[in-house]
């Protein structure tokens, strides 16, 4: 099997969105749930979440950003090339729900991940706030199509140069000062996700953030993606990705998410794709 | 000339060791260590099997091979008519040959095997289906017309590759649905190379294939389509064989640390993604120089002999109860220990301990006495108050057995299960509580041997044949 890019674009420097021709997998996306891609014959198997889907078309959306070997690989296709395997939906939809008002905060890469549930959401008579953090102007992701499927989009970027000056947390608060919040969900950088539940916990305004755990298989088997939520072992592959933000030892996901990178850099060295 | 040997001078041929790679050699490779037998080996072998023996064996054996029938092929040196003979119960005896316990079930109840060692049924199972494969002469089982049935079936392991076989015979078009990459499940993610060469797989996979089975990798029945979709796409019935893919771990403190695998993970890193070829390979493998394996079962030996391939200083293989227990087959815990596994039995961990950067780093351990017999009728252990000690280890490998995968329960509606999602089939055919599905091997046993499951799927695959039959007939009648 082998699953052509039959679309990219360059969204800021090396992060790339990629539509992927894979009609099997495209008939019950829900918002929320991530892949699996093998990009080479010889590759490693890592989640990315889905930013968007065309059931007619048989494609789905990724964005991807260039950090280790195999998103730099994935990101050095082209056009035209395949993808050595790809898998899924995996993982629990979204918590989507009529919640009132919601905000969802999408960090870096993050953002396009915020996309299919903010549209879900609105959909449902929610009204959406979304919050796109960067370093940086050139790195404020799909700006145009959030504002699309939500009732209001905000930007924070740590130079000032698009937005508000600062980071999400420093917008999130201003929201939380203007109105009541019902739910957010957070999906970007630990530290991000991290900063947000912190926040929200003393207001106990529910929020759902969307762990990137190392992953094998995907589908239970392995565990090398289990996290901490509230005191008990959870597999972030098929009980989550999303979790309580109030729940989460985000500490042990850190930890865990850096055991292999001695490996990473090796991997890296060896690349052509430098 | 053999057919003038009579059971007494049978009786005096001694049993024929199989050659092994050396213990130091092997440590170095991930090639298979028994070699096999050569023919002059299998047919003295072959020669052990009594002549008009009631043969206990066939009952011992959970497909019903008629096993003195393919032995007595190869004692009239028709090695490839011994093969046919063993296809004609059990499509994957190259398969079985290497990782059943026969010491368990067809050699145990041999006739000889009281007096002295069984016939060496599963060396000669091996060497006649290699004898074959290495031939080129492979027959490809004859398919019946087409039914214009289409059966689906979830999962590409031991069950699922044994139900599709033998409904892809019966005539029907068979779906086999994977969740990984590569077709095979537990005998490539779990069973490590040197006990289950990968060329053995692939070569029953492509005798599937030749059979029309199509196999479709990449999906994750449950979430990429459920059951309800299969019927929807027009299956007529479906097979589950997903397995026990669900790890467990202990919960007791430290157990999330880096450096502490589920046994799982840890050989289907090595064995399906290949660790042990990295960079080549891009999955890492974290090993470091003390490993700890926790559990006696056959994954635990298995984990603990790839880790010995991995040149840590040290493997040490913990159980709580003691060696008598240990539910491991003796032939694999033999071959861990001659590669230098070490065993600690009567020794349970209680807690991990990490370091600075979140790696563990030592495990408290507590000693362990054995008591009444519990419910699985083993003496069940119980600490002794005070033993605690501290173990320094850096790599944790925990083989407690497994769960069932929730996925499918959880998007099947009407389907049930037990408590431990274990999905309740009739064992007489593998009929679940959901009209025209069936089910096979761990996923309604909850964890039990390749065979089994074998064994199970031929049940559900002759059970859907009647059902389709029946449904057919009601239908014109």
């Amino acid at each position: 099997m082998s699953y052509p890019i039959v679309e990219k674009k360059e969204l800021a420097p090396n992060t790339v969105m990629m539509q992927i021709h894979a009609p099997l997998l495209t008939k019950k996306i829900r918002p929320g749930q991530f892949i699996i891609v093998r990009v080479t014959p010889n590759g490693e198997r890592i989640p990315l979440s889905i930013s968007g889907w065309d059931g007619d078309k048989g494609t789905v959306r990724i964005i991807v950003q260039a950090v280790g070997r195999t998103s730099t690989e994935l990101v050095r296709l082209n056009r035209g090339d395949s993808i050595e395997d790809v898998v899924g939906p995996l993982g629990q939809p979204s918590h989507t729900g009529q919640y009132g008002t919601c905000v969802l905060i999408g960090g870096g890469y993050g953002t396009g991940a915020i996309i299919p549930i903010a549209g879900d959401l609105k959909a449902l008579g929610n009204k959406v706030i979304a919050i796109i953090g960067a370093r940086t102007k050139e790195l404020v992701l799909m700006e145009d199509e959030l504002r699309a499927v939500c009732h209001r989009v905000e930007v924070s970027t740590n130079d000032g140069s698009a937005g508000v000056k600062g980071l999400v947390t420093d917008v999130l608060a201003e929201i939380l000062k203007q109105e009541p919040v019902h739910m957010v969900t957070a999906i970007g950088p630990v530290p991000m996700m991290k900063a947000v539940s912190e926040m929200t916990r003393p207001l106990q305004i529910r929020t759902y953030v969307s762990l990137n755990a190392i992953m094998v298989d995907g589908t239970g088997m392995c565990g090398s993606c289990r996290v901490g939520v509230g005191g008990t072992t959870k597999f972030a592959c098929i009980d989550g990705p999303d979790f309580d933000g109030h729940q989460v030892n985000f500490d042990e996901l850190v930890y865990r998410q850096k055991m292999y990178i001695p490996y990473e850099k090796k991997a890296m060295e060896l690349c052509a794709c430098k | 000339m053999s057919g003038a040997t009579s059971n007494k001078d049978r009786m005096q041929i001694p049993l024929q060791g199989m050659p092994e790679q050396e213990p130091d050699a092997r440590v170095n490779n991930f090639s298979e260590v028994p070699l096999g037998y050569l023919e002059a080996a299998a047919w003295t072998e072959a020669r052990r099997c009594l002549d008009g023996c009631k043969a206990p064996c066939i009952k011992g054996c959970p497909v019903g091979i008629d096993i003195p029938a393919f032995i007595k092929k190869i004692e009239e040196r028709d090695f490839i008519g011994a093969a046919r003979s063993l296809k004609k119960y059990n499509l994957l005896p190259a398969i079985c040959g290497r990782v059943c316990p026969q010491q368990e079930q067809c050699e145990l109840v041999c006739v000889i095997g009281k007096k002295g060692p069984a016939v060496g049924i599963g060396r000669l199972e091996r060497f006649a289906a290699d004898y074959e494969r290495m031939s080129g002469l492979i027959e490809v089982p004859e398919v019946a017309p087409p039914t214009g049935k289409r059966i689906a079936v979830v999962g590409s392991g031991p069950a699922g590759l044994t139900g599709a076989s033998e409904l892809a015979r019966c005539g029907y078009k068979v779906t086999i649905f994977e969740a990984l990459h590569r077709p095979g499940g537990v005998l490539v993610y779990g069973i490590p190379r040197f006990r289950l060469p990968i060329d053995v797989i692939d070569n029953e996979i492509e005798i599937l294939k030749k059979m029309g089975v199509e196999i479709i990798c990449n999906a994750v029945i449950g979430k990429t389509l459920t059951i309800d979709d299969l019927f929807a796409e027009g299956f007529d019935a479906v097979l589950i064989g997903t397995g026990a893919g669900l790890p467990y771990f202990m919960n007791i403190p430290g157990e999330n640390l880096c450096g502490i695998y589920s046994a799982n993970e840890f050989l289907t890193r090595v064995n399906l993604m290949r660790a042990d070829l990295f960079p080549e390979s891009l999955t890492p493998v974290f090993l470091g120089k003390k490993v700890a394996v926790i559990g006696a079962g056959d994954t635990a030996m298995d984990a603990s002999r790839t880790s010995a391939r991995l040149h840590p200083e040290k493997v040490t293989v913990y159980y709580r109860r003691s060696r008598e227990e240990a539910p491991c087959l003796p032939r694999e815990r033999e071959h861990a220990e001659q590669e230098g596994v070490e065993f600690k039995f009567l020794t349970n961990p209680v807690r991990f301990i990490g370091d600075d950067n979140y790696f563990v780093k030592a495990m408290e351990c507590v000693k362990m006495e054995l008591g009444e017999p519990d419910a699985s009728g083993r003496r069940s252990p119980r600490p002794i108050p005070g033993s605690n000690f501290i173990e320094e280890v850096d790599t944790v490998i925990m083989a407690l057995g497994f769960g069932v995968n929730p996925i499918i329960k959880e998007t099947t509606p009407g389907l049930e299960t037990n408590k431990k999602g274990v999905i309740i089939a009739d064992p007489a055919t593998g009929r679940t509580s959901r009209e025209g599905v069936y089910a096979a091997g761990d996923i309604i046993t909850g964890g039990a041997t390749v065979i089994k499951a074998m064994g199970q799927a031929k049940i559900a695959a002759r059970a859907i044949h009647e059902y389709l039959l029946s449904k057919a007939s009601t239908v014109t009648a």
